[in-house]
């Protein structure tokens, strides 16, 4: 069965398949078409949508439901985002699960509604205070935007952290088929470490205040260890990277545009291949050295080389010298034309 | 009796760290008295496994230490937050937010009033002692005129710091709120006043009726700077000056319990029925030759449901298509124009630089996108747009009197259905006829008349097509 449906309507799609049972949310454009989703669809199921009145009441909406033991989530964008960074870190410093979806928009400040990837660094290096990861997801297409959203809610509970999918104003507005998922995500057990109002769960606490030094010290280490064993679950795509002479590397829709970058380059003679984290936290870090052995690399994308600089992280412990990745970037809501690449690809190669 | 030990608190609070008997708040200060008597109340009414308590930020940040109830802690100011999510999603749960002054007035008063204009069902604790405790004495939003604290050292100044907060009587200009009373607990009288309002805010949980506010004035010697006794004697007298006590709203008794959930389908019952099931996936063609389209005009035009509709005939011959529309402020200004790309794989980018094929209904959509079309590739331009700017060398220039042919009909709307109809008839989306005519009438799906209605005007632009097969296009 297949759905014609905006991204932002295939996060709502894949939340209630996962089983969310809330959604809480403060409206934003790019993303408010997915609280006009959750407004419509959340109740038609049984499941219950409020709107909230900011986004900081949204991200402890959340944080109330999670510590419940219940499947939550919202969505923004820009301001929005960094309204919620409190919040996310009190979720991840008290170990709560949930689904945070950020159509990324043009910033700093108000920017604009259009398409930009700056808050990579917000979203990747856990943007609230304290040493916390969330998992942070990097949809490329409206398919994705739904199964991501039901894998977000599965690694999100699995590691108990927060989990965010990061998409941007051109992946929530687009339209494509969607293929519907096969079925519900079994639901999560929760009793152990929730908050039910039941008598098995009363003596359990959701907390993140630790006053003695050492115990909160003791919890940040089993939050790393945590960190560490997440780190194991990374994921990425690759296209036409066996022959190629130079790497493209992208996420999201930045992704979309170097993969028809790859077809007009080799089109034109040259091998070109493109790598794709559709992890971003964890990093596909091995996969992308694999991939990057000895060729040029190009990184795509929509914000200052936030992503370059972890792209570069990564590839300088194989021993790759800042010089030989290049970027490519547009900011302000354009997007990166094919032919912006290709040029920058032919660069690369040439230098 | 307040010294009896209550089954609600733990026998030993060894969550703070250590076996002790003892709470860690200051003597004579107010809040372990109001955590007994609620701790009494959640006995004595049998709902300790049922009670949801959040934990604000602040002295009693600890609360959990003492209530044997499930606990959560919740961020600064956030409580009212957290517990209506609770209250969302757990119907059968007592929910119970305890806050603070700065806590619930100040950094988080907009929690509150909200959750109190929903009538959110949870029984909220108010401990109003004019001064922030934890941090050290600090000006709280109920600070009293003249109050010396750490941050208004000279004295609380109303036309520097503005007035004490009245809460009762700001959240009693609501309609939700069932209950609303102020209470003491600065000696024996009144706490016995406030173990009566905390059952009755709790009994109004236990029967689903909607929002319980009961504010505690309550000392708090160590940040005033005064002894337990003199404290006390400053809740009585100076407090209750302006912080009058007495019920201001009880509507326990009209208020009704909220209904049951309705059933409702499962998620794999309700998008089954809402799937569109007659398309498949898009099957794999390597042979189709992409075709990326741009659609540009004002609001109103139709120039969105014309790309819808091209994707969705498309989806029907099994293609692999992106829509992508113009959005936001520029959406609501006037210009509209979207992004359509018909593929036989997988689609990379689906955003159009250089469109194969442009529809233009506007004179500013046609000379601003006019020059990126693709060589080879085609404009059709609504022929009341004067067509100034040269295209491109290659391309060709369809004008159709789309509009003066719809208004002639009757249809003044339906221009985009004509331009449709010259996609289909100038062979240029790689789609069937066919297929575009049953995407024109999925999208009246639910206006049979008006589908009937855009099929005629389909057909009218095919025949003013065929009997202009050159005048109107140009190269």
């Amino acid at each position: 069965m297949t759905k014609f449906v905006k991204g932002n309507e295939a996060v709502v799609i894949g939340a209630l398949y996962a089983g969310c049972d809330v959604y809480f949310g403060y409206p934003i454009t790019p993303a408010s078409e997915i609280a006009h989703a959750a407004a419509q669809w959340f109740p038609a199921v049984g499941r219950e949508f409020l709107q909230a009145e900011c986004e900081t009441a949204s991200i402890n909406m959340v944080y109330g439901a999670a510590a419940a033991g219940r499947l939550a989530m919202t969505a923004s964008s820009g301001p929005g985002m960094s309204l919620m960074q409190e919040g996310l870190s009190y979720m991840a410093g008290a170990e709560l699960p949930g689904v945070v979806v950020d159509i990324m928009r043009s910033g700093p400040g108000l920017g604009n509604v259009f398409p930009e990837q700056s808050d990579y660094n917000q979203a990747v290096k856990g943007g609230g205070h304290g040493n916390y990861r969330c998992v942070v997801l990097a949809p490329a297409s409206v398919q994705e935007m739904c199964d991501l959203t039901v894998k977000a809610f599965s690694m999100s509970f699995a590691y108990r952290t927060p989990a965010l999918l990061l998409a941007d104003g051109l992946l929530g507005q687009m339209m494509e088929t969607l293929r519907l998922p096969e079925g519900e995500l079994p639901r999560p057990e929760t009793r152990t470490w929730a908050v039910e109002g039941t008598a098995e769960t009363r003596r359990n606490l959701i907390t993140s205040i630790f006053l003695d030094v050492q115990t909160q010290e003791a919890h940040n280490l089993r939050l790393q260890a945590k960190y560490a064993v997440m780190e194991r679950e990374s994921y990425c795509e690759t296209y036409q990277c066996e022959d190629a002479e130079v790497l493209l590397v992208g996420y999201g829709i930045s992704s979309r545009i170097a993969r028809t970058a790859v077809e007009a380059l080799r089109a034109g003679g040259v091998r070109a291949g493109l790598f794709r984290p559709v992890s971003l936290s964890p990093f596909p870090a091995e996969a992308l050295c694999a991939c990057a052995a000895g060729r040029r690399v190009l990184v795509v994308e929509h914000s200052v080389g936030q992503f370059r600089d972890d792209v570069l992280f990564h590839l300088a412990r194989e021993g790759r010298r800042y010089q030989e990745v290049g970027l490519v970037n547009r900011l302000g809501g354009i997007i990166v034309t094919v032919g912006e690449v290709v040029e920058a690809a032919r660069r690369v190669l040439g230098s | 009796m307040l010294q009896k030990r209550t089954s609600g608190m733990y026998e030993s609070f060894v969550r703070s760290g250590r076996e002790t008997h003892a709470t860690h708040y200051c003597a004579g200060c107010g809040h372990g008295i109001i955590h007994k008597i609620v701790a009494e109340a959640l006995a004595e009414m049998g709902l300790q496994d049922r009670t949801i308590m959040v934990n604000p930020i602040g002295c009693s940040v600890f609360g959990y230490y003492y209530w044997d109830c499930g606990n959560i802690g919740a961020a600064h100011g956030r409580a009212q937050a957290v517990a209506t999510a609770i209250n969302r999603t757990l119907r059968d749960a007592i929910v119970i937010a305890y806050q603070g002054d700065g806590d619930l007035a100040a950094i988080g008063f907009n929690n509150t009033f909200q959750a109190a204009s929903r009538g959110e069902h949870m029984a909220v604790f108010f401990a109003n002692n004019a001064i922030y405790g934890m941090t050290g004495g600090q000006m709280a939003p109920t600070s009293l005129a003249g109050m010396r604290t750490m941050t208004s050292p000279a004295g609380r100044d109303p036309g520097h710091e503005g007035y004490p907060m009245r809460v009762c009587e700001v959240l009693n200009q609501l309609k939700a709120p069932v209950y609303i009373e102020r209470v003491s607990v600065a000696d024996t009288p009144r706490i016995m006043r406030a173990r009566r309002a905390v059952r009755k805010a709790l009994e109004i949980q236990r029967e689903g009726k909607g929002y319980a506010f009961v504010e505690f004035i309550s000392p708090c010697p160590t940040s005033v700077g005064m002894d337990p006794v003199r404290a006390s004697r400053f809740c009585m007298e100076e407090m209750e000056r302006e912080f009058p006590l007495g019920c201001l709203r009880d509507h326990s008794e009209e208020a009704l319990p909220r209904a049951p959930r309705a059933s409702a389908p499962t998620v794999p019952q309700f998008f089954g029925q809402e799937a569109d099931i007659e398309t498949a996936a898009p099957a794999p063609d390597p042979a189709f030759r992409e075709r990326r389209l741009k659609f540009a005009g004002f609001g109103g035009q139709g120039v969105m449901s014309l790309g819808v509709c091209v994707a969705e005939a498309a989806r029907m011959e099994r293609r692999f298509t992106t829509w992508f529309p113009s959005y936001g402020p520029e959406q609501r200004g006037g210009a509209a124009a979207c992004s359509v790309v018909v593929a036989g794989q997988a689609i990379g980018s689906p955003a159009v630089d250089r469109p194969d094929v442009l529809v233009c209904m506007s004179l500013p959509a046609y000379e601003r996108f006019v020059g990126l079309v693709a060589p080879g590739g085609t404009v059709v331009v609504d022929d009341s747009v004067p067509c100034r700017v040269a295209a491109p060398a290659g391309v060709r220039v369809v004008a159709l009197p789309a509009t003066r042919l719809a208004t002639s009909l009757g249809a003044p709307k339906a221009a985009n259905t004509l331009m449709l109809a010259a996609l289909g008839r100038l062979e240029v989306t790689g789609l069937s006829r066919g297929s575009l005519l049953r995407a024109l009438d999925a999208s009246f799906r639910n206006k049979p008349a008006l589908a009937e209605k855009n099929r005629a005007l389909f057909a009218e632009a095919e025949a003013w097509i065929d009997a202009h097969p050159w005048g109107a296009q140009s190269e």
